[in-house]
C-alpha cells in the first residue's frame, strides 16, 4: 500500500512526504492540522484506481478532512474494503512523471520504465502514446550507478532543471529495489512541485516473499484484514491455498498438476451443471500425512464445497502417506466429514496407497485410476448435491 | 544422445549431506547415475555412506572437480546460500548446475544467472526445478527413474509434477530426456533453450512442451518453434481457471491484466502449428498420433 511504499522511501532517502496514516475519521482532524490543514485523505487498499474509484479527496481544512474521512473510511474498492487512510499535505504539483524498476522476466534481468507522461496508469500512456515511455535494461551485474541513472534521465527526458535530482532520487529508489528485495518499485506520479523540486507523491513497492529469511522487518508489511478467513488460515498452516468460486474442492500436489487439476476439472464440469473448481491447493513435494490432513480440514471447512477431488500423482510425496492423511482426517473429523471423496493416486508408492485406502473402507472416498475420470466423478457428485 | 546430461555424465551434489541430499543422492544412485562427489566444507575429507558404497565429500566444488572430473553438479542447499554456491560452481567452471532449491529470492537467481552467462561456462537449470534425467542414463535431480524408460520424445515443463504426469502418460514410448526448467520468474535454462537443444539431438524424434500461466515465455518459444524447429512439437497449457493477480504456486505463475493467460499462449502455439491439448491426457493422445505418423 502506499503509506508503507512511502516509509520505505523515506527510509533510503527517496524525497517523499510520507504524511499521517488514519483508521477512523476523528483521527483525521489532527491528522490534517499536523500536515498543513489543507490536505488529502487517501484510500490506502491493495489496488489501484483508487482516484477514479473517489477513494482520494482534497480536504480545504480540518474540517473538511474529518467529512471527506469519512466518505472514505469503509467504502469498497474493486472489493477491497477501506480500513484506512492516509492524510498527507495537498501538493502544489507542477509536472506528473511516471517511474519504475521491476524484475523483466523475457530478459532475465531488471528494467526501468519511465515516462515524463505521469498521473495516469502507465499502461495507457502505453497504449496512447508509447513513444512517451523509456525502457532503460539494467544488467543485474553492474546495478544502477551514476552513467546508468544519467542515461535513465536522458531517455525519459526529463529538463535540464531537474535532471540532477532525477539522478539523485533514481539511485535511492534503486536502493530500495535492490536493499528491500522488491520486485517492483513504482513511483506515480513522481512530481515537480511548484517550487521546483521533486518528490514521490505516490507509490508502490512488492517485495519478494522469497527474501523474507533476511528481513524480519518486512512482516509488519503483511496486512491480512481483508484476507480470505480459508486463505488466512491455510497460510497459517503453511499451506499453498488460493480460494475460488465453484463446488469443487481441489488437493493436489505441485503447483502446475493442481492447476492442471483446476482445469480438467472445469472441463468435466461443463457435462455436469457447469460446477467448477473451489479453489487451488498445493500440498507440494515430499507432503506428509499431516499435511495432508490439515489440507482436507481446509476444504471441507469451506462451504460452498459439495465434494472433493484428492490428485496425487507421487514423485517425492509417497501415496501411503497421502493415503494416511487422508484416513486420519476422516476419522478425526468424525460426522464433521460430510462430503464426497474422489481420490486419484499415481506413482511413489501407489500400490500401498490405493490398500490403505480400500482397507480403510471409508463411504465418502471413492478410488479412480485416472485423472480424467476422478475429475468426471468428482464433478457429478458436486452436481448431484448441489 | 540425450540432451544436457548423458551415461558419461559425473555428477557432484552440493548439499549432499542434509536430508534432502541424502535421499535424493541415492534415488540418483538407485538408478545409475555416476555420482561421484558432495560438496561442504565443513564435512571435507569424510564420505557420506548409501546403500551400494560411500561416495566423497570435498571441500569446494573445484576440489571435487579437479578430483573426480564431475562436469555436473546438483544444488540442495537452502535458499539463503544457493546464490553463494552457484556461484562457486560457476567459478569452479562447471558445465551443468542444477539448482533444486525452492525459495531463491530472485535478485540472487537474476545476479548468479546473470554471472554465469557473463563467465560462459556453465548452463543452469533452475531454480525451484526437479532437474533433468536421461532415462535409462543418469538423473541430475529430483525426478522419479522408475515412471518411465529411454525412448524418442523429449520433454521440457515448468512443473515438476506436470512432468511426471506426462512422463506417466506416454511411458510407454520413453523419453530421451525430460528437462523440468522451473517456475520462478527468472530461470537459467528456457523453453527455447531445451527446444533447440531437442531439435539438435538426434536420439529425439518428437518434443512436449509444458508450460504455464505467467510471463511470455510460451509465446517466445512458439515464436522460436516458427523459425528454427522441425520436429513436431505437441504442447500442454496450465492455468486456464486461474484467476487474475492471484499467485499459483509457483512465484512465476501469475496472471497480470490480460498478459500471461493460459488462453493467449495455446493461442499463439496453435498460430505456428504445435496442437495443444487441453488435458494432459488429451496431449499425450496428441503425441501418439504425431508419432504414430
Amino acid at each position: 500500500m502506499e503509506y508503507q511504499a512511502k516509509e520505505l522511501f523515506a527510509k533510503h532517502g527517496v524525497p517523499v512526504t510520507v504524511g499521517t496514516v488514519i483508521t477512523s475519521p476523528e483521527e483525521a482532524e489532527a491528522a490534517a492540522e499536523a500536515e498543513g490543514g489543507r490536505v488529502v485523505v487517501k484510500a490506502q487498499v491493495k489496488t489501484g484506481g483508487r482516484g477514479k474509484a473517489g477513494g482520494v479527496k482534497l480536504a480545504q481544512d480540518p474540517q473538511d478532512a474529518v467529512a471527506k474521512a469519512r466518505e472514505i473510511l469503509g467504502m469498497d474498492i474493486k472489493g477491497h474494503t477501506v480500513h484506512r487512510a492516509l492524510v498527507a499535505p495537498a501538493a502544489d504539483i507542477a509536472e506528473e512523471y511516471y517511474f519504475s524498476f521491476l524484475v523483466d522476466r523475457a530478459n532475465r534481468d531488471y528494467l526501468c520504465i519511465a515516462s515524463t507522461e505521469g498521473g495516469v496508469e502507465i499502461e495507457v500512456t502505453a497504449h496512447e502514446n508509447p513513444d512517451a515511455i523509456a525502457r532503460v535494461s539494467i544488467d543485474p551485474l553492474v546495478g544502477v550507478d551514476d552513467a546508468k541513472a544519467a542515461e535513465i534521465v536522458a531517455a525519459t527526458g526529463f529538463d535540464a532543471t531537474i535532471a540532477e535530482q532525477a539522478a539523485d532520487a533514481i539511485k535511492k529508489l534503486w536502493t530500495v529495489f535492490i536493499e528491500e528485495d522488491a520486485t517492483l518499485v513504482e513511483v506515480n506520479p513522481l512530481v515537480k512541485l511548484g517550487d521546483g523540486s521533486l518528490e514521490a507523491l505516490d507509490g508502490k513497492v512488492s517485495l519478494d516473499d522469497n527474501a523474507d529469511f533476511r528481513h524480519e522487518d518486512h512482516a509488519r508489511f503483511e496486512v491480512t484484514e481483508d484476507e480470505d478467513p480459508l486463505e488466512l488460515a491455510a497460510k497459517e498452516k503453511g499451506l499453498n491455498y488460493v480460494k475460488l468460486d465453484g463446488a469443487v474442492g481441489i488437493i493436489g500436489n505441485g503447483a502446475g498438476l493442481v492447476m492442471s487439476t483446476l482445469d480438467v476439472v472445469a472441463y468435466a464440469g461443463e457435462k455436469h451443471g457447469g460446477v467448477e473448481p473451489a479453489n487451488f491447493l498445493d500440498i507440494g513435494g515430499g507432503a506428509s500425512a499431516e499435511v495432508m490432513a490439515n489440507g482436507l480440514d481446509i476444504i471441507l471447512g469451506d462451504d460452498q464445497v459439495k465434494s472433493v477431488f484428492v490428485n496425487v500423482f507421487g514423485g517425492i510425496t509417497a501415496c501411503d502417506e497421502v493415503a494416511n492423511g487422508i484416513v486420519g482426517a476422516l476419522q478425526r473429523l468424525g460426522d464433521e466429514a460430510n462430503k464426497p471423496l474422489v481420490v486419484r493416486l499415481d506413482g511413489n508408492n501407489v500400490e500401498e496407497g490405493r490398500r490403505i485406502l480400500n482397507d480403510a473402507n471409508h463411504p465418502l472416498v471413492t478410488l479412480v485410476d485416472t485423472m480424467d475420470g476422478a475429475a468426471d466423478r468428482a464433478a457429478e457428485l458436486a452436481h448431484a448435491a448441489n | 544422445m540425450a540432451i544436457w546430461l548423458t551415461e558419461t555424465s559425473k555428477v557432484i551434489v552440493q548439499g549432499m549431506t542434509g536430508s534432502e541430499g541424502m535421499k535424493h543422492t541415492q534415488r540418483m544412485l538407485d538408478c545409475g547415475t555416476d555420482v561421484v562427489g558432495g560438496v561442504n566444507p565443513r564435512k571435507a575429507g569424510e564420505s557420506a555412506v548409501f546403500a551400494d558404497g560411500s561416495v566423497p565429500v570435498f571441500g569446494t566444488v573445484a576440489e571435487a572437480m579437479a578430483k573426480t572430473g564431475a562436469d555436473v553438479s546438483v544444488v540442495f542447499v537452502p535458499p539463503a546460500f544457493t546464490k553463494a554456491a552457484a556461484i562457486e560452481a560457476v567459478d569452479a567452471g562447471i558445465g551443468l548446475l542444477v539448482v533444486i532449491t525452492e525459495g531463491v529470492p530472485v535478485h540472487d537467481t537474476a545476479e548468479f544467472r546473470a554471472y554465469a552467462e557473463a563467465k560462459g561456462a556453465t548452463r543452469i537449470i533452475g531454480p525451484n526445478c526437479p532437474g533433468l534425467i536421461s532415462p535409462g542414463k543418469s538423473n541430475a535431480g529430483i525426478i522419479p527413474a522408475d515412471i518411465t524408460k529411454a525412448g524418442r520424445v523429449g520433454l521440457v515443463s515448468k512443473s515438476g509434477t506436470l512432468t511426471y504426469q506426462m512422463m506417466y502418460e506416454l511411458r510407454d514410448y520413453g523419453f530421451s530426456s525430460c528437462i523440468g526448467i522451473g517456475g520462478d520468474p527468472i530461470i537459467g535454462t528456457t523453453h527455447i533453450d531445451a527446444l533447440a537443444a531437442f531439435e539438435a539431438d538426434d536420439e529425439t524424434d518428437a518434443i512436449v512442451m509444458i508450460g504455464e500461466i505467467g510471463g511470455d515465455a510460451e509465446e517466445r518459444a512458439a515464436a522460436y518453434i516458427k523459425d528454427h524447429v522441425t520436429k513436431p512439437v505437441v504442447g500442454y497449457v496450465a492455468g486456464f481457471t486461474a484467476p487474475e493477480g492471484k499467485t499459483m504456486g509457483h512465484a512465476g505463475a501469475i496472471v497480470s491484466g490480460s498478459s500471461g493467460t493460459a488462453a493467449a499462449k495455446k493461442e499463439a502455439l496453435e498460430a505456428v502449428g504445435v496442437k495443444v491439448g487441453k488435458t494432459p491426457s488429451e496431449t499425450a493422445e496428441l503425441m501418439r498420433q504425431v508419432l504414430a505418423g
